[in-house]
């Protein structure tokens, strides 16, 4: 689950990174007002989105005067930013931070993330900050320093010091960075983050270092015992046919092309997906009904693909387990009725009770398309998607 | 003797009691699986499907020697119930728990490097459909029907792709001598690598099915210790090929987040090790039979 940029500052802050102070602005007006209540005579306006780029998508500007502020502001408020982390669609801007501008003399990169292969925290720095981590890989993948945390020790002081000192730092920035890196590392640790991301983190024209900008995303397995992160969720910011569908318990992910599909496990609806590519088709989402899937839960699931306006052929396959094949049977046909089904939906059944299953499809009277084989169903997906006027 | 579960292996199911647990429960034991209890905290004393049930771990290992545990306990309580069964002696910890905090996964695999290699327990998943030796046990959530005793080891992330595959092979005539789910999360207990050495020095195992997804690094240590030391023939797929960047596809490990990391990446990787891949999820069964076909000609 990812927070906004001044949610991030403020929870870093409270562990003890240096952060520059700011105000949150809901409307233009708000933020001239915080421009003033700031002070100074330059001011940087930060659209609040949840996806990075966003100085490069026009998302971010400095301002001269507090009449910019607000006319900036007014053309950001309520805008679809588009950044190259975004889909076609954007995010849109409904918050705004504003923030004194700073003194730049040196830009550094710091995240924290989960490393797969040490099974452990990684801090991952670079004294060339400011641009995306993935670019810094690219084009300077040597000035990236890895290092991990034993979690049984947590991050050991001289661990920290070397890392400093690696980054070139010097005099008192050294104990400044200890600092930030233990004070990252308690909020990755104590508030289940997944990721903590400083970039940049800024050395000050007075050779200070302070968190310029801040990212921070949290694993949801763990809000069962962070509510007061779950509260930072932002619903604006996520598309709502995916959070629609996990608020019913199903795992959806929207993508491009037309063919809705309907599967159990995650593993297996990737198969399908690329099942469907390769017969020629695309597949316009993921979807896992999860297991021991009731009849409501299938039309839900239908619902849901349905919703997207370019899905113009349904695919179903289960290959069940602890799912039953009638149920989800039972699901298909009732769905079929209650939407009023006007695409064609292939359904391909397997495992538990497929025999019952099939039974209630050919029962039903529908005209549903059957396949016995994933190959099968896909080819008969595309077949059946209608065919463009010339 | 197939891997990890035979028929003589003594199994019991933490989260017994609960509805999900007695279902799957009963399931094994009508599968001929043999279950000498179950625990639950609290019901200790009283029994449940003919076994008893146990307050602890540490009690079902002293008193029916529980050597094997399958985990039906919610996220909260499951990193905290993985190593009580650890520290028990348990052998063998299955965890089928989907939803578990990544740092309490952390935690337990530090936890688990507590103890000497020879005493160390073997844990598979979590979020995963568990371990089936067809016709001998299982431990986990899988139609037991689709596969046919044999001499194929099968390995991977998903549960349902894994049904897949075990049955594209059955009905080319291909049985299963163990197929292991080793689960969807970022943190497993038990990597590809770790299955493909048990099944390498398995007598009674050919050839190995491996079934990957994007993200992580597992697929490729995996590909580069077969190319090493591995003799008997590995057949792979990998699902995701489709998948975009960045976005998390269901298991909350199947995410593209870094180099080598996507399903073209590690069709790559894996083909350079050697490893015939599957071009496409519905020729995983007939890609094995080529293999081992070939191989039957080669002998």
């Amino acid at each position: 689950m990812d927070i906004h940029e001044y949610q991030a500052k403020d929870i870093l802050a409270r562990f003890g990174v240096p952060v520059p102070k700011g105000g949150l602005a809901w409307s233009p007006e708000q933020a001239a007002y915080r421009a003033r209540e700031l002070g100074g005579h330059a001011w940087v306006v930060k659209a609040q989105v949840h996806a990075g780029g966003r100085g490069a998508a026009g998302g971010v500007k400095l301002c001269r005067s507090v009449e910019e502020v607000q006319d900036y502001a007014g053309s950001l408020f309520g805008r679809q930013l588009v950044t190259k982390q975004t889909d076609a669609n954007g995010k849109g801007v409904y918050r705004l931070w504003v923030e004194p501008a700073c003194d730049i003399a040196k830009e550094l990169y710091l995240g924290f993330v989960l490393d797969r292969k040490s099974e452990r925290i990684m801090i991952v720095a670079s004294a060339h900050g400011g641009m995306e981590i993935e670019d810094l890989a690219e084009t300077d993948p040597t000035s990236l320093r890895r290092m991990t945390i034993d979690p049984a020790a947590g991050l050991v002081e001289f661990q920290a010091r070397e890392l400093a000192f690696g980054l070139g730092l010097t005099g008192t920035q050294i104990t400044q960075m200890v600092t930030i890196l233990q004070a990252c590392y308690r909020a990755y640790r104590d508030l289940d983050a997944m990721m903590v991301e400083i970039n940049p983190l800024v050395i000050t024209g007075s050779g200070d270092l302070i968190a310029l900008d801040a990212k921070m995303s949290f694993d949801t397995n763990a809000l069962f015992r962070r509510p007061e992160i779950g509260e930072l969720r932002d619903r604006s910011q996520e598309d709502p046919r995916e959070s629609t569908a996990g608020d019913h318990g199903l795992a959806y992910v929207g993508l491009t092309g037309d063919i809705g599909c309907i599967i159990n496990g995650a593993g297996l609806a990737m198969a399908t997906m690329d099942m469907i590519q390769l017969a020629g088709g695309e597949p316009a989402n993921f979807l896992d009904i999860g297991g021991g899937a009731s009849p409501e839960r299938v039309v839900r699931a239908f619902r849901t693909v349905l919703a997207d306006p370019n899905v113009s052929v349904i695919l179903v396959n289960i290959f069940a387990g602890i799912n039953r094949c009638d149920w989800v049977a039972e699901g298909v046909v009732k769905a079929y009725r209650e939407v009023g089904m006007t695409i064609p939906v292939v359904v391909r059944l397997a495992g538990t009770n497929v025999e019952e299953g099939k039974a209630i499809l050919n029962g039903s009277g529908l005209p549903l398309i059957t396949a016995d084989t994933l190959a099968e169903a896909a080819d008969k997906a595309v077949a059946a998607r209608p065919k463009l006027a010339a | 003797m197939a891997i990890l579960i035979t028929e003589k292996t003594r199994v019991i199911v933490q989260g017994m009691s609960g509805r999900i647990g007695q279902f799957h429960a009963a399931d094994m034991i009508k599968h001929g699986t043999n279950v000498v209890g179950g625990v639950t905290p609290g019901k200790g004393g009283g029994s449940l499907l003919d076994r008893p049930l146990f307050n602890t771990v540490r009690e079902a290992a002293e008193e029916v020697g529980a050597e094997a545990s399958l985990l039906f306990v919610p996220p909260p309580f499951a990193a905290d119930a993985i190593m009580e069964a650890a520290d028990a002696g348990i052998k063998t910890a299955v965890c089928v728990t989907d939803g578990i905090p990544a740092q309490d996964m952390m935690r337990v695999k530090r936890y688990l490097r507590r103890y000497p290699e020879a005493r160390k327990m073997r844990l598979i998943g979590p979020n995963c459909a568990g371990i089936i030796s067809p016709g001998k046990g299982f431990m986990g959530i899988m139609p037991p029907h689709i596969y046919m005793p044999g001499r194929v080891g099968i390995v991977g992330r998903s549960g349902t792709l894994g049904y897949e595959a075990a049955s594209q092979m059955k009905a080319l005539g291909i049985g299963v001598s163990t197929s292991v789910g080793i689960g969807g999360d970022p943190i497993n207990g038990s990597s590809f690598k770790d299955i493909l050495q048990l099944f390498e020095a398995d007598s009674e195992t050919d050839a190995v099915m491996l079934i990957g997804e994007i993200g992580g690094p597992q697929e490729a240590e995996a590909a580069a210790w077969a190319a090493k030391h591995m003799k008997k023939p590995v057949v792979a797929y990998i699902a995701g090929l489709s998948a975009p960047k960045g976005r998390k596809m269901g298991h909350a490990g199947a995410i593209i987040s870094a180099f080598g990391e996507s399903a073209q990446e590690k069709v790559e990787i894996l083909t350079a090790a050697g490893i015939t891949v599957a071009p496409n999820p519905s020729a995983m069964g007939e890609t094995m039979a080529r293999v081992l076909a070939g191989q039957r000609k080669a002998a």
